[in-house]
């Protein structure tokens, strides 16, 4: 798998919170994603959400996604039209959210890319590329568990296709 | 090659022989979702063709959240989940019932050594009882629901030994608080944090919770404590008889370690807007307050309410100061109304709302207004937390130092009262 699509950085560039992504007070007051994405990121990017466009990608330092367990904050990010997120370390629970519902998280050096700058992530050979600043990184291949997750499209559809988890 | 605590439970309920790092796929004991989550897991659950609970002994919804419900938005959400849950065989913990993380313990249907989990990031919080709970989203607590099972990486553990006694009015909070601070936000990301020690030993329950709580506040997945004399007295309180627990072997490998003094922990602060920016309260002394917030799952407690009710009796909540408590469960509210506790909050000015998450997530019960500084025993200090985006200032603090603060109507040294 190959992915192209424009960087997007924000402030602060460590610990954005689930918070940050889509806040707690929309929790109750909007389940359709699509109405969900328009408040994504909007406390420290409010125009983001018209910005993004399909196949962008977000870039981050440490501890991306800490906080709160609410799915909606990878689901948002997804329903925006982010392809992939590229950060240097993610929070546990946003990780295992994003890969259950098919969003992809690649764990590398990201201080080189410039925001808006066009990044490649090549999954195949575990490198991540920037056609603005020419710089690039190397990531580790994902986790089998996280590939066969990808795979199937997400948790659910792996538990419907298997009747259960795969890899037991 | 011992085991630690994690490493048992998982080996013990995958049926397999695991290590950290290893990737098992274990039974899981008890899930639970609340108002805010269940909705996305419903809809899981409905793809997957759910019929009833698999796990062990069953699972919960907790109506916490935004309850009662102050919106048709949020009546409907509710209506739904309960419909639901009646139709397959889920518990409601309904309006007024109290916060997830108090019931679910009180449910006495999660005992030392099993596995948890819950649609809910603090739902580590039962590390406490000494078993293995964690966060998870609504996808995950889906599946588990619907198989029984989950896919769990076995993490390392950290253990963290505690030793000597906390000074004067300061206590579990500020200890966890002082951990956070020197730990950071991720600087336990993905571990188990083991706690032992002559503080943890003679620590109550409530305090054990507390601390529980706030381990995923440095990324941890698991917060386990010892099994003790506390853990079984506790669950006598709750009518359940418990034969002993899990502990980790001496010649268990820990990822790291590390000793603290407890009698080093002074009162501290988290300031806006991470909860690792901790400083002795001091620094932010004198710094105005317009709401003051006792509750959560992180400290709503009885021993909590009661340390703050003390510093409150006889005195009362500054002019200009919504000072507002939020019990965490009904049995809670009837044991501060039994001992006479509700009774000196209200009378200093205090105001007791609906058992369950209060103003913390900002969706009810509390929202504060652009630009006031809030003092809260709550866990997270978020821009935007409590509802609000317009720089609201969150400071997280102790029961005592919330309650120091509300009559003096600015952060204070709970000391100098
Ligand atoms: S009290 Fe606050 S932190 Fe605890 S479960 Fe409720 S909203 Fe979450």
């Amino acid at each position: 798998m190959r992915l192209e699509g424009r960087a997007h950085r924000f402030k602060p560039n460590d610990d954005i919170n689930t918070d940050y992504i889509i806040s707690g007070r929309y929790k109750f007051k909007i389940s359709d994603m699509d109405e969900l994405a328009k408040h994504v990121m909007e406390d420290i990017s409010p125009d983001f959400a018209i910005r993004v466009r399909e196949g962008d990608m977000v870039i981050a330092g440490y501890n991306f996604g800490c906080g709160s367990s609410r799915e909606q904050a990878p689901r948002a990010l997804k329903a925006a039209g982010i392809a992939a997120i590229v950060a240097k370390s993610y929070a546990r629970i946003f990780y295992r959210n994003s890969f259950n519902i098919g969003l992809p998280l690649v764990t590398c050096d990201t201080d080189w890319i410039i925001d808006g700058e066009v990044v490649t992530v090549d999954f195949e050979n575990g490198k991540v590329s920037g056609a603005g600043s020419g710089g690039s990184a190397e990531f580790r291949p994902l986790p089998k568990t996280m590939q066969v997750l990808l795979e199937d499209g997400g948790l659910i559809p792996h538990i419907k296709k298997h009747g259960g988890f795969s890899f037991e | 090659m011992g085991k630690t605590i994690v490493e048992k439970i998982l080996s013990y309920n995958s049926c397999s022989d695991c290590w950290a790092g290893d990737v098992v796929v274990a039974s899981v004991d008890y899930c639970m979702a609340q108002d805010g989550t269940s909705k996305l897991m419903i809809g899981d659950l409905d793809t997957l063709g759910f019929e009833t609970p698999k796990t062990r002994n069953g699972m919960a919804v907790v109506l916490d959240h935004s309850s009662p419900s102050p919106s048709a938005e949020v009546s409907r959400i509710h209506g739904e989940i309960r419909r639901f849950a009646n139709n397959h065989g889920i518990t409601v913990h309904d309006v007024g019932d109290g916060v997830c993380h108090q019931l679910v313990p009180e449910s006495g249907l999660i005992l030392p050594g099993n596995l948890v989990v819950g649609a809910d990031s603090h739902t580590c919080t039962y590390g406490a009882l000494n078993l293995c709970s964690t966060g998870l989203g609504s996808a995950d607590v889906a599946a588990a629901a619907h198989t029984g099972k989950l896919w769990f990486r076995v993490p390392e553990t950290h253990k963290i030994r505690i030793d000597g006694s906390l000074g004067k009015c300061t206590g579990a909070k500020d200890l966890i608080l002082a951990l956070i601070g020197g730990i950071g936000a991720d600087g336990a990301t993905y571990k188990s944090t083991e706690f032992c020690g002559e503080t943890i030993s003679s620590m109550s329950m409530d305090g054990r919770m507390t601390m529980a709580n706030m381990v995923v506040e440095m990324g941890a997945k698991f917060g386990p404590f010892p099994y003790d004399g506390v853990t079984a007295s506790w669950y006598k309180s709750i009518g359940i008889t418990s034969d002993g627990g899990v502990d980790s072997d001496d010649d268990a490998q820990f990822e790291k370690g590390m000793d603290v003094d407890a009698s080093d922990v002074v009162p501290k602060v988290a300031a806006p807007h991470r909860v690792d920016n901790v400083s002795d309260v001091s620094e932010y002394s004198g710094v105005e307050v317009q709401q003051a917030f006792l509750g959560t799952c992180t400290n709503g407690r009885l021993e909590d309410l009661t340390v703050a009710a003390k510093m409150l009796k006889g005195r009362h909540v500054s002019r200009g100061v919504r000072m507002i408590v939020a019990p965490a469960s009904r049995r809670i509210l009837i044991e501060a109304v039994k001992a006479g506790v509700a009774e000196s909050l209200l009378s200093a000015g205090a105001v007791i709302v609906v058992p369950g998450c209060g103003p913390c997530v900002g969706t009810h019960a509390g929202v504060p207004s652009d630009g006031e500084n809030v003092v809260s025993t709550a866990n997270r200090n978020f821009m935007g937390r409590m509802g609000n985006n317009k720089d609201v200032s969150i400071y997280l603090a102790s029961p005592q130092t919330v309650a120091a603060s509300a009559i003096c109507g600015r952060i204070t040294d709970p000391r100098e009262l």
